[in-house]
């Protein structure tokens, strides 16, 4: 009787274990990527001219103010973007009562484009949308991120989290195996990062360029030999939604440079 | 027209050592890449940068290869009279442009 309590123990403490396994360390404070690259790439996010991606912002606040076609400009309904969208970026994905599904930032400005400019969205990861998505990210710099607690998010949320911690790929790798349990180590000669989302689009030095999140989750996912979903796909929408979720409270650093 | 960014004092005392920061969105394509379809990428670079201040070259650069897109370029001028600063960038393709700022010095 004792034996068998004693193994019921053991059982529901290797249970504990392993459910806390997937999590991060919640005594650890989280650190963004920013406190693990080395002191020039620093100097070169915290400077904004030093900072590449403040050209993309420039160029999006051109766009802002541009009429499409013969419609409105993004500014004839918001107005100045410095008041109207700060901290719209913190709360995205959020969830579209129309669509009826959860749609990120660049995807909610292409619903903006063709529900009232009346214009072609744009393509995933071009020049204009990266623009565009920059300068409303950039409006909520310094500001922590707050997800949206619509209801509707829970489930979707809840698919992300599990995308998360499914092992993947013919590497067979989940993304909670690098960036829960190993941050800090190295990984093909790479720091590995807690994988926080709070500087998106980034400039990448890897990339010569700005990107989204959804392209840095592909870059993850084809390096675990795995084939990533599409461009705004429901599962690259709910994984993100999963780590806004996770990144929550975080400083938004939107332009961030990044090795 | 690329965007730049161009940082520079609008107001400096005769004699002050002014610096001068510019950034360019420019590819810097190598030559050396290949391209989706497995084809050398042509390069396509800036080659040259100077800055004129009331039409003297205070500052010129060569640019190659190497240097990472979006070139970032600081340099110092010691300010003189009130004027312009002239910023031109040229490279391959065809590739010009000017960019300039005006400053006044007391």
């Amino acid at each position: 009787m004792i034996a068998s309590r004693a193994a019921l123990a053991l059982i529901a403490a290797l249970l504990a274990w392993a459910g806390a396994a997937g999590a991060q360390d919640p005594a650890k404070p989280r650190r963004s990527g920013f406190d693990t690259m080395s002191p020039r790439i620093q100097a070169m996010q915290r400077d904004d001219l030093q900072n590449p991606g403040m050209l993309w912002v420039a160029d999006g606040e051109v766009l802002w103010n541009k009429i499409f076609g013969i419609s409105f400009s993004c500014a004839h309904c918001h107005g100045d973007a410095k008041q109207s969208m700060r901290g719209v970026a913190a709360r995205y994905p959020d969830w579209d009562p129309v669509e009826q599904r959860p749609v990120d930032l660049s995807q909610r400005i292409n619903l903006c484009r063709t529900r009232h400019q009346l214009v072609m969205p744009l393509p995933p990861e071009s020049v204009e949308l990266l623009d565009l998505e920059a300068y409303v990210a950039n409006q909520s710099r310094g500001m922590p991120i707050a997800p949206s607690s619509a209801r509707e998010l829970e489930a979707p949320r809840e698919r992300g989290r599990a995308l998360y911690t499914q092992r993947i790929g013919q590497l067979n790798l989940s993304c909670a195996l690098c960036h829960d349990q190993r941050p800090g180590h190295v990984l093909a000669g790479a720091t590995i990062p807690e994988g926080h989302i709070n500087g998106y689009p980034t400039y990448r030095l890897e990339w010569q360029g700005l990107g989204s999140l959804q392209r840095r989750l592909r870059n993850c996912l084809s390096g675990v030999r795995a084939e990533p979903p599409p461009f705004n796909s429901t599962e690259m929408v709910e994984l993100e939604l999963y780590l806004a979720q996770r990144s929550a409270g975080m400083t938004i650093e939107t332009p961030a440079v990044r090795p | 027209m690329a965007r730049t960014l161009i940082n520079a004092p609008r107001t400096a005392r005769k004699g002050d050592v002014m610096e001068i920061r510019t950034l360019i969105a420019h590819p810097m394509e190598t030559g050396y890449r290949a391209g989706a379809d497995g084809r050398t990428l042509p390069r396509d670079i800036i080659r040259r940068f100077a800055c004129r201040y009331n039409n003297e070259l205070v500052f010129s650069a060569d640019l190659y290869p190497a240097i990472s897109a979006n070139p970032y370029l600081a340099f110092q001028v010691v300010a003189d009279a009130s004027g312009t600063l002239t910023f031109t960038w040229e490279g391959d393709n065809g590739f010009a442009q000017t960019e300039s700022a005006t400053i006044t010095v007391s």
